[in-house]
């Protein structure tokens, strides 16, 4: 086991650079001038230029731009963005927002997505289980920015049940909606996962097994069925959980919740270079260490992934 | 000159060396020339050959009797054929903005097929016609992205997959690298770059992003048909590392592959929508349902129509690819129905 914690760690460095440079030279190798744009149009002083191009570290080759930028962060220090505001302050205002959305999200995805499919997958061929399948594949087939459009104009608009617009974060009754719109795609996954999970767990021997040595309903379900069925599901949730953070952007975007999502929007289209490199960097290295979490936890759940 | 065998990088394959060297005077490894001679001699090929077609011929026989299967092949049919000529449907201009009329008119559901059945929309122009021109941007981004994807994963994923140890391990992390970045954000951060986008701008930024889904599972569907017998069978009989690759490996292979392209299909279709919703993927004159959907959210208390039927239009599409992709993998994986 301490092998494979130490292998799945030292993977994941070359990866964590190797993400951090791909989002780097997307970004500051593509066409467009950030500091023409902060002047807007305005024509620039050619001296005041290069002295921001050189505060913003912009005048060295590329390669140096990226040492330059990994080296502060391991400083912690994710440099300023164009507006003159330290990122990591950006950063430190959008995430907790953006962790509280998408924690909603996950408590529906395991909440409802979980029971759903554990249902369809006990009783197949049942009305239940027609039911979810046609239900997960239409939500699967509606587009989220339609799907927030459609639950924003019935349950805030038509109904009034909720604020179109989330005013404040803290309070957790105005996120159900966003959450549940964020939630929606990954559970419908996790309801089929778990179906197909389960299914293909009721025949598996050790089931027949635990039915004939004359166990319980509860325990043959909760103790041998589920256990099994569930790693693949805990193996998607884990990784979702890092997709959650960092695909809020439309979600955000309708209800107007100033996450992560929003900021690096804005950022993106301003051409705000260190924000969004910033940001993504944090997203990767979340993305990261949720995985490895996954892989660990994996590990814990079926002793046949140790072998390596 | 020596045996060259450096497409097998770590020698793990002492079969190899069985190969008569005369053929190494071939430009390529020598393993076509092998071919050839080997179909001459024993014909082992239309054994096998029958053998992949039964799959696909199982296949095929149960999916014609799906419903599911159905319903979504002619829906796509449908929707292919509108890409192509949306004049067939329709004799409106969906690019025609009449302002001398009120726009946001409400839809006429009697006049069948007319300009006026959808409504208009903010600008005036008939919302049927532009759902049907719209379909264009949409299909040419999912099927061009699913092919590119499909070719660029599956030749690393089968690289990946055949040849293992220090080859693998790079390309796993290639593929660990690009997984790290979401899929929307980085498309949209490329996009971003293109002052112009048009249907290829997204096609090239979509692809690049999403291959490695695709590598994922042809690598580990390569890893698990490499061991079988009849690959075996057929490094014993002599075949070269192209023959085994293509004729044994990737005809058993590609059904796994096949499904996961059909469904990711569908998602491409969402994701180049939602990029175009976003402002950022697809612009005028391209006609979009993205494009659509994001002006007419701007009105739509007064007019729900104006979003309703590019959002119906555009759910029905990816709906009609899942459906196919899940008829499709019934079919061929039976294990996981």
């Amino acid at each position: 086991m301490g092998h494979y914690v130490l292998r799945r760690v030292l993977q994941m460095i070359p990866v964590f650079f190797g993400a951090t440079l791909l989002i780097f030279l997307m970004v500051y190798s593509l066409p467009g001038d950030p500091i023409a744009a902060m002047f807007g149009d305005k024509a620039a002083d050619p001296a005041q230029v290069a002295s921001l191009r050189h505060q913003y570290y912009l005048d060295q080759p590329l390669w140096k731009q990226y040492l330059h930028y990994m080296n502060n962060i391991f400083h912690l220090d994710f440099g300023t963005s164009f507006t003159g505001r330290p990122v990591s302050e950006i950063m430190a205002d959008a995430f907790p927002v953006t962790i509280r959305l998408a924690l909603v999200a996950f408590f529906f995805e395991i909440f409802i997505g979980l029971p759903l499919g554990l249902i369809a997958g006990l009783y197949r061929g049942s009305i239940a289980d027609t039911l979810v399948l046609v239900l997960t594949l239409i939500v699967i087939s509606i587009p989220v920015f339609v799907l927030g459009y459609i639950a924003q104009t019935i349950f805030a608009i038509n109904l009034g049940w909720v604020t179109a617009t989330v005013q404040d974060s803290t309070d957790i009754t105005q996120l159900i909606l966003p959450g549940l719109v964020l939630a929606s795609l990954s559970l419908a996954y996790v309801a089929r996962l778990t179906r197909t999970s389960i299914g293909e767990n009721l025949r598996a021997d050790y089931m027949r097994t635990a039915v004939a040595k004359g166990l319980p309903r509860q325990t043959v379900i909760g103790r041998h069925l589920l256990r099994n069925s569930l790693i693949p599901v805990v193996t998607f949730l884990g990784t979702d959980l890092g997709a959650l953070m960092g695909g809020a952007i439309v979600t955000e975007g309708i209800f107007n919740i100033a996450g992560v999502g929003n900021v690096l929007y804005k950022a993106i289209n301003q051409k705000e270079g260190p924000t969004v490199v910033g940001i993504v960097t944090v997203l990767v290295l979340v993305y990261l260490v949720a995985s490895l979490v996954v892989d660990l936890l994996y590990a814990v759940l079926d002793p046949r992934i140790r072998y390596a | 000159m020596p045996e060259r065998n450096e497409d097998i990088p770590d020698g793990h394959d002492p079969l190899r060396n069985i190969q008569p060297t005369d053929s190494d005077h071939l430009d390529y490894v020598g393993q076509q020339g092998l071919a050839v001679e080997q179909e001459t001699l024993i014909e082992p090929d239309t054994v096998k050959r029958e053998q992949a077609r039964s799959l696909w011929g199982d296949a095929w026989r149960d999916l014609r009797k799906r419903p599911t299967f159905i319903i979504s092949a002619l829906l796509i049919l449908l929707l292919i054929v509108i890409a192509i000529w949306p004049g067939l449907f329709t004799n409106a201009d969906p690019r025609a903005a009449d302002l001398t009329q009120d726009y946001l008119r409400k839809p006429d559901y009697t006049d069948f097929f007319g300009a006026g059945w959808f409504g208009y929309d903010g600008q005036g122009r008939s919302i049927y016609a532009r759902v049907l021109y719209g379909a264009r941007a949409s299909i040419t981004v999912g099927i061009c992205v699913t092919l590119a994807v499909t070719v660029l994963g599956g030749l690393a994923g089968m690289v990946s997959g055949y040849f293992g140890g220090w080859v693998d391990s790079v390309i796993s992390r290639v593929i660990d690298i690009f997984f790290g970045i979401p899929l929307l954000l980085g498309a949209l951060v490329l996009l971003n770059a293109f002052s112009v986008r048009t249907v290829w701008s997204v096609v090239i930024a979509l692809a690049f992003l999403g291959w490695t889904q695709l590598a994922r599972v042809m690598r580990g569907s390569v890893i698990t048909v490499k061991q079988s017998d009849y690959v075996v069978a057929g490094r014993a009989l002599g075949a070269g590392t192209g023959r085994l690759m293509f004729r044994h490996i990737l005809p058993n292979a590609l059904a796994p592959v096949i499904v996961v392209a059909t469904i990711a299909l569908g998602g491409y279709i969402t994701a180049e929508a939602t990029l175009s919703f976003l402002g950022i993927g697809l612009q005028d004159p391209t006609i979009s349902w993205g494009v659509d959907i994001s002006s007419a959210q701007k009105v739509i208390r007064q007019a729900p129509f104006a979003l309703f039927f590019p959002a119906a239009a555009l759910s029905v599409t990816v709906l009609a690819f899942i459906m196919l992709g899940d008829a499709v993998r019934d079919a061929l994986d039976p294990k996981l129905r």
